[in-house]
């Protein structure tokens, strides 16, 4: 029996260059406790398909067609009609919990706002239920989080709320917009199971909206596969991914790098053995304010702490942790963007901390940086060949016009877009293309070092892996190396030679690329790796995940630095060393993983370490 | 495009090959000429009718001020002894008498009056407002983009300015050092900016850590000419709309000074001052002696805002 039934759905947008269709002539159902995928990249109208259903399109927007859910037309509900259903029969969960909550509302209001509505509950009945379903959802000590707000929890307590909260009336079909997308991948491995825990006690049907095909092998029953507002392919989750018969299936499958490939594709090999960049005992402190005294606490947060290694002519080394671990404030540290900063980069020779002014001006032209938005990391007030030409015009003030016009056309071209756009802003290009620009800008006085800082995060699994072929060919042409920053372990391993793996500001694993996926040491390293998601659902489904509870912790919390290395809990401020296992291959000292697992269970355990 | 390592002859021979397309197709003008961001306004604001219509309306103003004393049979002092006896009798405008608009309260040609008054407005307004312009925003750019103590001592300045009533500033600075239309724009010219400094001083923190900044910074690129190039060009939407709303403003503080018997002195006169004294005798069956300068006031301050509006759209690119 089916929940949802969308037939020959087409969603259409009027804007002033006329009407914009985002989804058209789309069917699918979904049937009782099963979970749909509805994959795509961005553009595709995954999420306006569903915001149609909810009745939350745009005022501009116009839906046609039919949704029957549960023997009602959703389209035909008026407002108060649709109220009802919303909330109560349908649920939704969005991509960003921050964003979601409402900042002024604790989470006991906001579960009850939906208990009042629906359910008619008020007071003390209503949070007993509350209470309920937060336990369900584990959120520890869920009597003390009821009176909290949303920016007192973290990402992923945040979304467990979300989860929680669309639970409630124990909906039929629950909506997941990207629920993940926006988490860490040990945090999201957790929301995953959690969700699948849910749709299998209560019988919920879950859409699962995401473009991550990993997320899809692990969670879905069937896929329908979107593409420009149109329905590409659909199929049980085996025969999509095993049998896929549109090309554009078969290419989205193709261009997500996996972690269990056997034969990585292999990046060009180090040019050449020199050293051209060390980083020393490389510190940032951040001062911050706590709560207390009149004018509140100064406290520091060590952001960076105590980071070394090397950089060899040509190598990309890969730097991997989740957020919050330091990885972009290393970046801006070994650039010197950061004001303050302690321990030494030393670049060709040159300490880099002690310069100052024109000298390092003169340097800056080797050690270039493409960020993780394209779109902010570019003026939106010059065109884009004003923003490539720009380190042009300080490194090489002697050029024309002329010849300055021609090594942008050139490197424009280089980097695959098209000449003629040279007078477009950012806001007319796409993500990809503005990323190309900001490499493009990067690249053009051809540096030693680009520091790329998440470059592919924000793009479609499609654009980035073009872009990392892209970043490959650079390299070999040039023979820079680059420090490859990024969450996803799967992408690091397409591009780099060695890989650091950073936790609350300290690097716990330090390893050839090879070594470390192959043998990984640290307990923290393997858990990363265990809950990236592999896109194949024969695999995914029966693999063993290395689950250490608890999200990341806050690098204020004295005992957070020891998480795995419970032994050495009574000495705060040890600091666990880097040893060498194996030749090249450096491992922070650590507790073998059950002595961690069981040291979790321990109740004398402080409060902040269980969570 | 090559996939992989190429000898270095053959790349050599290859980006030639391609430098030479390129520097083709720019000699065969086939290949777009750059434009920058002030050619883009320009064209945007074009095609915005009612900017334009309004440019042209504050144009209209600005060459009756310039080219109207020469059509003027009286001068703004003389007084007219034959029609003074009776202003809502013999003073009403007309073109016979010679006076346009009419008398004012003392017998006075109210056209030469008026052309006078919307000059001196329309120069106190708009030196005022650039004034606020240029110093309020590099000030407020400079102190939010260095921050740290500069930022805290220069806009704690700021704070200290503005908590002094403004019209003692004046009212000091008129008595101090003679009374003279230079001095009437020094006293607007330091209360002006004030405003606009912090305005900007709170947009540019918002932009100073965003990665384009970060960018030009790796780019090599000097502080000033960051402030000057990536900072003060995202300001320039919410700059021009404040400038437009301080003209109207800076028109009525100046008219506000003059009623005080500081600012513009007779027999100069003023839009405001023209105002004021036409709201007093409206009663007496004179109303041209308000409706004439009100007429000017009102063209003057629209025009002003929808240039204004016109303006910032044009500076947006994301406006097409």
């Amino acid at each position: 029996m089916s929940v949802i039934e969308v037939k020959n759905l087409s969603v259409s947008f009027d804007t002033q260059d006329g009407a914009v269709e985002a989804v058209r002539d789309v069917s699918f159902r979904i049937d009782r406790g099963e979970c749909l995928g509805i994959v795509g990249e961005s553009g595709a109208g995954k999420s306006q398909t569903f915001l149609a259903a909810m009745g939350l399109l745009a005022n501009n927007g116009r839906a046609s067609g039919s949704i029957r859910f549960a023997g009602r037309e959703l389209l035909d509900l008026t407002p108060r009609e649709a109220n009802q259903v919303r909330g109560a029969e349908l649920a939704m969960i969005f991509q960003d919990p921050l964003t979601a909550l409402t900042p002024h509302l604790t989470v006991a209001q906001q579960m009850g706002e939906v208990l009042s509505t629906h359910r008619r509950l008020k007071g003390a009945d209503a949070e007993r239920i509350c209470l309920d379903w937060l336990e369900r959802v584990h959120i520890a000590e869920a009597k003390r989080r009821l009176r909290e707000y949303p920016h007192e929890l973290s990402g992923g307590m945040r979304q467990r709320v979300m989860i929680a909260m669309a639970m409630l009336c124990s909906p039929r079909l629950l909506i997941a917009d990207e629920p993940t997308t926006a988490l860490d991948t040990t945090v999201q491995a957790e929301i995953l199971d959690l969700m699948a825990k849910l749709q299998a006690e209560e019988d919920t049907a879950i859409a699962l909206i995401t473009h991550d095909m990993g997320v899809v092998a692990r969670m879905c029953d069937r896929v329908e596969v979107m593409r420009l507002g149109s329905h590409v392919e659909s199929g049980s989750v085996e025969d999509i991914f095993h049998a896929p018969q549109h090309g554009y299936t078969k290419m989205l499958l193709d261009s997500m790098p996996r972690l269990d490939q056997p034969k990585p594709p292999i990046a060009p090999e180090v040019l050449a053995t020199g050293e051209i960049l060390r980083v020393r005992d490389m510190k940032v402190n951040f001062p911050i304010k706590l709560d207390g005294g009149l004018f509140g606490r100064a406290a520091i947060l060590p952001a960076v702490d105590g980071v070394s290694f090397d950089l060899a002519l040509g190598e990309t080394l890969g730097i991997v942790g989740e957020s919050g671990c330091g990885k972009s404030t290393l970046a801006r540290a070994v650039l010197r963007l950061l004001p303050e900063t302690f321990g030494s980069v030393t670049w060709l020779g040159k300490d880099l901390t002690t310069l100052e002014g024109k000298a390092l001006t003169k340097e800056r032209r080797d050690l270039q940086i493409v960020f993780q938005d394209p779109l902010a990391s570019l003026n939106p007030r010059m065109t884009i060949a004003a923003s490539i030409a720009e380190p042009l015009r300080t490194f090489q003030p002697a050029l024309t016009s002329r010849e300055r016009k021609i090594k942008v056309a050139e490197m424009m071209e280089r980097v695959g877009l098209d000449q003629r756009m040279i007078n477009r802003y950012p806001h007319e290009l796409s993500g990809g293309q503005n990323q190309r620009v900001g490499i493009a800008r990067a690249m053009i006085n051809r540096p030693k070092l680009v520091i790329c800082d998440e470059a592919v995060s924000a793009l479609d699994v499609s654009i980035q892996s073009q872009i990392i072929e892209l970043l490959k060919e650079l390299q070999a042409d040039m023979g820079l190396s680059m420090l490859f920053i990024s969450h996803d372990l799967s992408v690091v391993r397409d591009i780099s030679h060695r890989i650091m793996v950073l936790y609350l500001g300290q690097v716990v694993e330090l390893a050839g690329r090879d070594s470390l996926y192959s043998a990984p040491e640290h307990p923290y390293t393997r858990m990363l790796i265990s809950a990236a998601p592999i896109p194949d659902p024969r695999v995914e489904r029966t693999r063993n995940r290395i689950r250490v509870p608890g999200e990341l912790s806050s690098p204020l919390d004295p005992d957070a630095a020891l998480r795995f290395l419970p032994s050495r809990r009574g000495q705060p401020g040890y600091r666990p060393e880097l040893q060498e296992v194996r030749p090249g291959h450096w491992v922070a000292e650590h507790d073998p993983l059950e002595t961690i697992l069981a040291a979790r269970g321990n109740p004398g355990m402080p409060r902040s370490a269980v969570d | 495009m090559p996939g992989s390592i190429r000898k270095s002859g053959t790349e050599m021979v290859h980006r030639t090959a391609q430098s030479e397309r390129i520097i083709e197709a720019l000699a065969e003008g086939e290949a777009i000429r750059g434009r920058s961001l002030w050619e883009d306004a320009k064209r945007r604001f074009i095609r915005n009718n009612a900017a334009v219509g309004a440019l042209i309306c504050l144009g209209l103003v600005v060459i009756f001020t310039i080219v109207g004393p020469f059509f003027s049979t009286w001068s703004i002092e003389e007084i007219d002894w034959v029609r003074m006896g009776d202003i809502a009798g013999d003073g009403q405008p007309s073109i016979d008498s010679g006076h346009y608009f009419g008398l004012d309260g003392l017998g006075r040609d109210l056209y030469a009056r008026t052309i006078q008054a919307t000059r001196t407005s329309l120069i106190v307004g708009v030196i005022g407002a650039l004034v606020a312009v240029v110093i309020g925003t590099l000030y407020g750019a400079v102190a939010g983009f260095v921050g740290g103590w500069v930022d805290n001592v220069m806009m704690r300045a700021v704070d200290v300015l503005i908590s002094i009533p403004y019209m003692f500033i004046i009212i000091l600075l008129m008595v101090m050092f003679e009374r003279s239309f230079f001095m009437l724009f020094v006293g607007i010219g330091i209360v002006s900016w004030l405003d606009m400094s912090r305005i900007v001083r709170g947009q540019t923190l918002s932009l100073k850590n965003r990665e384009f900044v970060e960018a030009a910074t790796t780019a090599g690129v000097g502080r000033f000419t960051i402030i000057l190039r990536h900072i003060v060009p995202n300001l320039l939407g919410i700059v021009v709309v404040y400038a437009t709303l301080l003209v109207p403003l800076m028109i009525l503080v100046e008219s506000f000074i003059s009623f005080l018997g500081l600012g513009v002195q007779e027999p100069n006169t003023s839009l405001g001052a023209l105002i004021s004294e036409g709201a007093g005798t409206v009663l007496y069956g004179t109303p041209w002696q308000i409706a004439c300068p009100i007429f000017f006031f009102l063209v003057t301050i629209i025009s002003l805002f929808f240039v204004g509006d016109g303006l910032r759209d044009a500076l947006d690119p994301k406006d097409r």
